[in-house]
């Protein structure tokens, strides 16, 4: 850990100093050779990665997930060799969760730390700014994202998802499963910005597919504190009540959610996208038991735990509630970081079947070529959330998805959908675009 | 759900609105009536309060009860304790004057924010009500701590009338705020009823934010939709004017409430928004206010 | 005054002909920079005829930039509409809000009026998130890269190159300094400080200090908006979170910095600004904090901004 942080330490000085060498009109600053100086652990010069990190702004509960888990798989990396012989460096930068930010942090990633790939974004509004830059000035962009936006063709060529599912699949593969076991008419619950009409559309079309229909649409403003007033929008009629419900609200509307139905609800089928860093013991959270949810990964430890699982939350530092093992109160962000993980050992993988070595063109052609030419990820201790189908074509990984059910204040996993599940046809390609 | 209930359910929860609003903007009015100054980082008092009251909470795990009921009392204290450092350290240094107090308390929104963001954390964190019981109508269940804070906001609203209009402190206050010269020239401690009327404001904006976190939650950037609505408050209802805060609040808590039962509510915020607006243009003093000087 | 206005005149031209040559010399990254920074500046400068010249304090500002990037971003997603043409589209759809905001919120003053520009900002930022299928809410817009070339008299242009935007940025950037410091000579120029000082008197004196007004506000708004045309067609995105109040408070934060009521001070303002964030940004994650000590420490101790106090005591030349 003491190499990564020295060295990112080094690095950020260094860019202070290039910073302040122009800014005072020194202009000789700029002939500060990158690498030579930087890195003075190691013989090989490292392959840096640019983390595009939330650590502020609304993503900062996640972004600081995602900074342990990266920086717990680099160790393992970097413990096993590096990539192609050389350590692997991590540069972090604070996007602040805000795509202007976002932007101008991959500008800083190109052209000043002169990193090899940035990596690492979660919120699509930042991943779609923030994007056109990483396209413009050729550097390899590995989102964990869970949008749809890279699969859906308006980003670029050097914008990859292989680590994470995106929601469109994500949800269209719950359909099979809530109409066959909690019912066919379904009430929607849902934000009113992008995450939330990606939800809406796939899930509509999707349920409809399956002979089921939705019987209401209840939208709600981003900055929505109480829900009470939404609740008696939902007809007597439904059977499954799906929410998605983000943001600091998410405790309010479980609880109002509680005094509004009592103890008579129908069957409910929420995303765990709400409750991700919260504590499913927190009293306000009751009436989710026996409610269902999607997780992305299961956070409590299944009695079919594989030794992979058990590794990777030994080496991320998160106990078998999925959360922090130094603090019991600190729960992670479980659903997503693991997208971090596996994206890590992706890059790692392609990185070596291309034989990457440096910056230049050729490098990332081949760096490219070889990730669209992946296309199984196997379950392992570098893919711990299972096995992954890569389309190289739209850029995006299928993978499984888990359905867990409250039960004593633990999700249990109670089914396991299948990749083909949640497949959909591809609405792009890439790899007829120009590097 | 018939329209009737639904509509009744809609005014109650318009109605915890409204009394949270208006404690939020009273403080806000104050100041603005007295002072004549806008405080731009009011919303992150709000947001302080909720916090020390998590924080306070938190520490004291023997009864739910115990703990708020301290947080209640000690959370806006703190919060004034700031206000105070706040005034003393900048504004009063400023002069009060209008154009620098609000560039300056956009900095100590950040600052706040940001300390907030750091010692507090990213995340949202709940803080358990006093006491919980269901009030059951014929139509839906309701919260019982709900009622409360809304008769613990009007206990509150009704003290802070009584304290202007009827004693020797309110008086100085209003003296302050009709003609401030004047009351100078009377021998009244202009400055210090500044500081005073500060932090009485910032207090208001905590205690509100303390009987609501329980049924929100605290977080680090809760303060702002709480700005811009005792924003709209105090303009609608009148610059200064105490009654025109209370009438506006209850008025945008309700219909806040209301037109989203008929329209969807990203549009009847975008149309609630606009009309505030409007309003502003067509009688710029507000619904109360006198005419600006 | 003829050898104070020469000396103004040299000063802005040089800087104007320090950033063109700096192109040459800067390293990658700070040319990245400046070329944002530059339209930025521009977004700053229309702030500054409102409210440094003005002296009208608007916490809106957001929207007019919005308007810019939304209409130029839209018109080329959309409908395809070249480079030029939807720039022009931003200008003058920025022209025509900022006159209909004007004649609407100059009914109110002081701090109603900041209140004011506030609220029909947030209107405008709810209206990027509700349609979105024009606007796709708070994901925003990809402006494909094939669309941001055009061609003039036969030469190619391409927006995706950096030293053609960074000229681009610099043309912007150069064309609103005429437009401001023009301005600001002038009689309207003279005409703004009028009123910013003594509204009522101005009036007696026979002036419509409402029309004056609602041109500081026409041309303030015109100027954001061609910056955030610019902005969209330079860096190929549009988004709603750049009609948030963040925005606005950013162009009274570099306005106050470089000096209000100078016309190159936004420009100042906006580079120092950019650059303390970023160098907070390596060391704290809380870089916001520095805004807000910034903001603070410079309405204590430097009301003026950076130029405005080099102009009170060395320079009173500076226009």
């Amino acid at each position: 850990m003491s190499k990564e942080k020295s060295a990112k330490f080094d690095s950020t000085r260094r860019s202070v100093l290039k910073s302040l060498g122009v800014v005072t009109g020194a202009g000789a600053a700029a002939q500060l050779a990158p690498g030579v100086l930087r890195y003075a652990h190691g013989s090989a010069e490292p392959i840096k990665i640019g983390m595009q990190l939330h650590r502020t702004g609304i993503g900062a509960s996640y972004g600081r997930w995602y900074e342990r888990v990266t920086m717990a798989a680099v160790k393992i990396i970097n413990d096993e060799g590096g990539i192609n012989g050389r350590p692997v460096e991590v540069i972090i930068e604070d996007d602040g969760t805000d795509p202007k930010r976002g932007a101008e942090v991959v500008e800083k990633f190109a052209t000043l730390h002169k990193v090899d790939i940035a990596y690492g974004t979660l919120f699509s509004h930042v991943v779609i700014g923030s994007s056109p830059r990483a396209g413009e000035l050729k550097l390899p962009y590995f989102v964990v994202s869970e949008g749809h936006h890279v699969a859906s063709g308006r980003l670029n060529r050097y914008v990859f998802q292989p680590g994470i599912t995106d929601v469109k699949s994500q949800v269209i593969s719950m359909a099979p499963w809530i109409s066959d076991n909690l019912g066919k008419k379904v009430t929607m619950i849902f934000p009113d910005f992008a995450f939330g009409h990606d939800h809406r559309d796939y899930f509509s079309a999707a349920i409809k597919k399956q002979g089921g229909e939705v019987l209401e649409l209840i939208p709600i403003p981003p900055t929505e504190s109480s829900f009470t007033r939404y609740f008696p929008r939902i007809p007597a009629a439904t059977e499954v009540l799906y929410h998605v419900m983000v943001g600091p609200g998410v405790l309010t509307f479980v609880k109002e959610l509680g005094q509004h139905f009592g103890s008579n609800r129908p069957e409910i089928f929420g995303f765990i996208d709400s409750l991700e860093a919260v504590d499913l013991a927190t009293p306000q959270l009751e009436f989710l038991e026996g409610t269902y949810f999607w997780e992305g990964n299961p956070r409590y430890a299944q009695p079919n735990q594989t030794e992979y699982d058990k590794f990777y939350r030994e080496k991320v530092g998160v106990d078998d509630n999925g959360a922090s093992l130094s603090d019991a109160k600190d729960t992670s962000t479980y659903a997503h970081m693991f997208g971090c993980w596996e994206t890590l050992f992706i890059i790692k993988q392609a990185m070596e079947l291309s034989g990457y070595q440096g910056r230049t063109a050729a490098d990332k052609q081949g760096l490219i070529e070889a990730m669209e030419s992946l296309s199984t990820f196997e379950e392992g201790r570098d893919h711990p959330q299972g096995k992954k189908i890569f389309n190289g074509k739209i850029h995006q990984s299928f993978g499984h998805q888990y359905i867990s059910r409250v039960q004593g204040g633990r999700l249990n996993v109670t089914h396991t959908t299948s990749i083909e599940d949640g497949l959909y046809e591809p609405e792009a390609d890439y790899t007829r675009m120009p590097l | 759900m018939d329209f009737g209930p639904y509509l009744f359910l809609a005014s109650l929860e318009g109605l915890v609105q409204a009394a949270v609003l208006s404690l939020t903007a009273l403080g806000l009015s104050l100041v603005f009536g007295v002072m004549r100054v806008v405080n731009v980082g009011h919303g992150e008092f709000y947001m302080l309060g909720a916090v020390l009251a998590w924080w306070i909470t938190s520490l004291i795990s023997i009864h739910p009860a115990a703990g708020f009921l301290i947080a209640l009392v000690l959370s806006p204290v703190l919060v004034g304790v700031v206000a105070y450092a706040a005034d003393r350290l900048i504004l009063s240094r400023l002069d009060y004057n209008p154009e620098a107090t609000i560039v300056a308390t956009i900095g100590m929104l950040y600052v706040l924010q940001q300390l907030a963001l750091i010692y507090f954390g990213p995340d949202a964190r709940p803080v358990e009500a006093p006491f919980y019981f269901r009030v059951q109508f014929p139509w839906f269940g309701y919260s019982g701590y709900k009622l409360i804070v809304v008769v613990a906001a009007t206990g509150l609203l009704l003290a802070s009338w009584f304290v202007i209009a009827r004693t020797r402190v309110g008086l100085i206050m209003r003296a302050t705020q009709f003609d401030g010269e004047m009351a100078r020239a009377l021998g009244i401690p202009v400055r210090r009823v500044y500081s005073l009327v500060f932090v009485v404001g910032a207090m208001f904006a905590a205690v509100a934010a303390v009987l609501i976190v329980p049924i929100r939650q605290a977080h680090y950037l809760m303060g702002l939709d709480p700005l811009l609505l005792s924003f709209i408050v105090v303009i609608i209802g009148g610059l200064g004017s105490i009654r025109g805060t209370i009438v506006a609040a209850t008025i945008i808590g309700m219909s806040d409430g209301i037109i989203s039962v008929f329209f969807s509510p990203t549009l009847a915020k975008m149309v609630s928004t606009f009309l505030v607006a409007l309003v502003l243009i067509v009688r710029p003093e507000g619904l109360f206010g006198a005419k600006i000087r | 005054m003829t050898g104070d206005v020469g000396k103004a005149v040299w000063l802005h031209a040089g800087v104007i002909f320090t950033l063109f040559a700096m192109q040459f010399v800067l390293p990658d990254y700070h040319h990245l920079i400046a070329t944002r920074v530059m339209v930025l500046a521009v977004f700053a400068m229309g702030y500054n005829v409102m409210f440094g010249y003005t002296g009208l304090l608007s916490l809106g500002h957001a929207m007019f930039f919005g308007t810019g990037m939304y209409t130029a971003g839209m018109t080329v997603y959309h409908l395809g509409w070249s480079v030029p043409l939807a720039f022009t589209a931003g200008i003058v759809s920025g022209a025509f809000v900022s006159l209909l905001l004007g004649a609407i919120a100059l009914r109110t003053a002081g701090v109603s009026f900041m209140i004011v520009t506030l609220m029909f900002s947030q209107v405008a930022y709810l209206a990027t998130l509700y349609f979105t299928s024009y606007t796709r809410g708070d994901e925003g817009l990809v402006l494909p890269a094939a669309a941001r070339s055009f061609s003039v008299f036969g030469h190619v242009v391409d927006l995706t190159d950096p030293a053609t935007r960074y000229n681009l940025a610099l043309a912007l950037l150069t064309i609103t300094v005429i437009v401001v410091f023009k301005l600001v000579r002038g009689s309207t120029g003279r005409a703004l400080v009028a009123v910013r000082e003594n509204e009522p008197r101005t009036q007696m004196l026979g002036y419509n200090t409402f029309v004056i007004k609602l041109e500081s506000v026409v041309i303030s708004g015109s100027l954001s908006a061609a910056s955030g045309a610019a902005y969209a067609l330079l860096f190929a995105y549009v988004g709603s979170s750049f009609t948030s109040i963040q925005y606005s408070i950013d162009a009274l934060l570099f306005t106050l910095l470089g000096g209000a009521g100078t016309v190159l001070g936004p420009l100042l303002g906006s580079f120092i600004m950019f650059y303390l964030i970023d160098i907070a940004s390596s060391y704290t994650a809380a870089y916001l904090l520095v805004t807000g000590f910034v903001l603070i420490g410079l309405v204590l101790f430097f009301p003026r901004g950076l130029l405005g106090a080099l102009k009170t005591r060395w320079l009173p030349w500076l226009p």
